[in-house]
């Protein structure tokens, strides 16, 4: 069977056991025999060429494996290695800062976290890290992503175990932001990941869905209390003004009279009466001779027709 | 012989041949694994075995001869893996109940015994879960809830690591940490009798608020009252004669004020003060 296989091919080939052979359907001769050499050698070349140089980018680390074993790293640049498969290159971007979202901002899905007061509050926040060492990235660790995505996750609670709920919704948040970061930072070092975390940043931390009235209400009874804070201060301002005013008015009016007691006295009592008794109805009557009459009924029809007038405004 | 191989295809199947038995001869065994080699069954060599401390390049990584067919080769990650714990709902000492997720962080550092012991890398893991959740639930039922998130929780970690350890090491592994990744409040009644305290403190802050901000509007005031009488009082207070005159006048003029909607009629009598000069007298 394989005899007959060879044979066939023999024939085929036309080659008659002379020579390396010639392409299957290419023009027999000593010409095209004496392309195979050639064409074998550029393809060694072209691969030698090819599998030798690496252009490895500004932001990239070209990590060198020599049959399997880590040989060096490439900077920046075209970098030389042997050939494949003696040497293999893989290239790692460690400038790129790659971010990983926890928790999220959407008002559906809660990330609830408990306080070192034992309070609750929903949480998102990102971490933004790059590799720092990319042989240990490439070779250290199984899941990489993973396991910093977790290592956050555990960071972030152990350091909110220890602040308060006012802490974690406002005041505190750098303070726990650079905590988590030094945290993980202390945690991915100890496995030795080759991992820099750049940053952590608290997008959100607000009271969880269900108690959020309650908080709004502390904001509201803030704007209460200042409201009455308010209307108190208007009063003092005018009750201060109006004493003020008054009590000057009367210094004045004081000056003058103790210039002249007598006159002055009497002028403001004239005109103050005859002000009083301009616009008044005025009956002069000698008393003693007159039986005194209270006009009852003219008073109630008066009344009316002011009560008219005003209903009519 | 020598014609036989300038022929094409007698060559390419000797090349094949060759390529086959390389391959099955050298091994090319990459940083981030560990290898075993069994000869029929019988684990003879270890390839690239982890060494704490370690630098890349100077491992055991690289190309290994092995005797065709007859030796295996057993694959085992050198890599730190992690064991990921199920759920677990963990009650405190004074019986608050907490769900808390965790995990492990571990390592092959001994493949020959994890090879004997367990077989595949699935195995560990298999293993260690329970033992972390166990261990996990006995650390923690020993403390209270507020010792829970706290600070403590470093030691407690510490003891779960050593009690895995110990488990660990029996199938050639060795823990490097656990962290508790979520520690939470049961749904249900737990998380909503948490939630209801919350509000509580809430409104109780309120109404603290609020009852703060009227007691300083009364004080407010207040002050402002006292400090109107004081000023009041220092300029009337030179003479209370003229101000008993000069107060009177103004309440006249008010009271008696076009303004007022009540019309007044007033009736006099001609021995009035103000009709004395009427009199002509």
């Amino acid at each position: 069977m394989l005899d007959d296989l060879l044979k066939r091919g023999r024939e085929g080939f036309g080659g008659g056991g002379g020579g390396g052979g010639s392409g299957g359907g290419m023009p027999g001769g000593a010409d095209a025999r004496a392309l195979w050499p050639i064409a074998l050698a550029i393809i060694a070349i072209l691969w030698v060429a090819l599998t030798s140089f690496h252009r490895v980018g500004p932001q990239e680390r070209g990590v060198v494996l020599m049959l399997g074993k880590y040989s060096r790293t490439l900077s920046p640049g075209i970098g030389l290695t042997l050939p494949s498969p003696l040497e293999t290159v893989e290239t790692v971007d460690v400038e790129e800062i790659r971010t990983i979202d926890i928790g999220s901002i959407a008002g559906n899905d809660e990330n609830l976290v408990i306080t070192g007061d034992q309070n609750i509050i929903d949480l998102a926040y990102s971490v933004r890290w790059n590799i720092k060492d990319a042989e240990l990235y490439k070779f250290q660790i199984a899941n990489p992503d993973t396991t910093i995505q977790e290592v956050a996750n555990s960071a972030m609670r152990a350091v909110l175990a220890t602040v308060s709920l006012t802490d974690a919704l406002g005041a505190g948040r750098t303070t726990i932001e650079q905590q988590v970061e030094q945290r993980m930072q202390d945690i991915l070092d100890g496995y030795r990941a080759g991992v820099k975390v750049q940053g952590i940043a608290i997008k959100q931390a607000d009271p969880p869905a269900s108690v959020n009235d309650a908080f709004k209400e502390v904001s509201a009874a803030k704007q209460t209390a200042e409201t009455y804070l308010n209307q108190a201060r208007a009063y003092a301002q005018q009750l201060n003004a109006r004493a003020e005013g008054e009590a000057a008015a009367f210094d004045k009016v004081y000056e003058q009279y103790r210039l002249a007691p007598g006159v002055t006295r009497r002028r403001m009592y004239y005109e103050t009466m005859e002000s009083v008794l301009a616009d008044v109805d005025k009956t002069v009557v000698e008393t003693g001779n007159v039986t005194p009459y209270l006009p009852l009924p003219e008073i109630k029809r008066r009344a009316q027709q002011s009560a008219a007038q005003k209903g009519g405004e | 012989m020598v014609n036989a191989l300038r022929n094409p295809v007698t060559l390419a199947l000797v090349l094949l041949g060759l390529v086959i038995l390389i391959g099955s001869t050298v091994s090319i065994v990459p940083e981030t694994r560990q290898a075993v080699i069994v000869r029929f069954g019988e684990p003879v060599r270890i390839l690239n075995p982890y060494k704490p401390g370690e630098n890349f390049g100077q491992t055991g990584a690289g190309p290994y001869l092995r005797i065709p067919f007859a030796e295996q080769i057993v694959w085992i990650d050198k890599r730190i893996q992690s064991v990921e714990m199920e759920r677990q709902q963990v009650l405190s000492t004074d019986q608050l109940r907490l769900q808390v997720d965790a995990f492990a962080r571990y390592r092959i550092t001994n493949p020959l015994r994890m090879y004997i012991a367990a077989g595949t890398e699935q195995r560990v893991e298999d293993a260690l879960r329970p033992i972390l959740g166990s261990a996990l639930r006995n650390e923690l039922g020993k403390r209270t809830f507020a010792a829970l998130l706290s600070a403590e929780r470093g030691q407690v970690m510490n003891n779960i690591e050593s009690g895995l350890n110990r488990v660990a090491k029996q199938y050639g592994a060795e823990v490097i940490d656990v962290r508790i990744k979520r520690a939470d409040l049961p749904d249900g009644t737990p998380l909503q009798s948490a939630f209801q305290r919350m509000r509580t403190a809430r409104q109780q802050e309120a109404l603290t608020i609020r009852a703060q901000g009227e007691k300083q509007a009364q004080i407010i005031r207040a002050e402002a009252d006292a400090k109107a009488a004081q000023v009041y009082a220092a300029s009337f207070g030179k003479a209370p004669q003229f101000y008993e005159f000069y107060r009177a006048m103004q309440a006249y003029r008010r009271t008696f004020s076009k303004d007022n909607d009540s019309s007044t009629s007033i009736i006099l009598s001609p021995n009035n003060e103000f009709l004395r000069e009427f009199r002509g007298q």
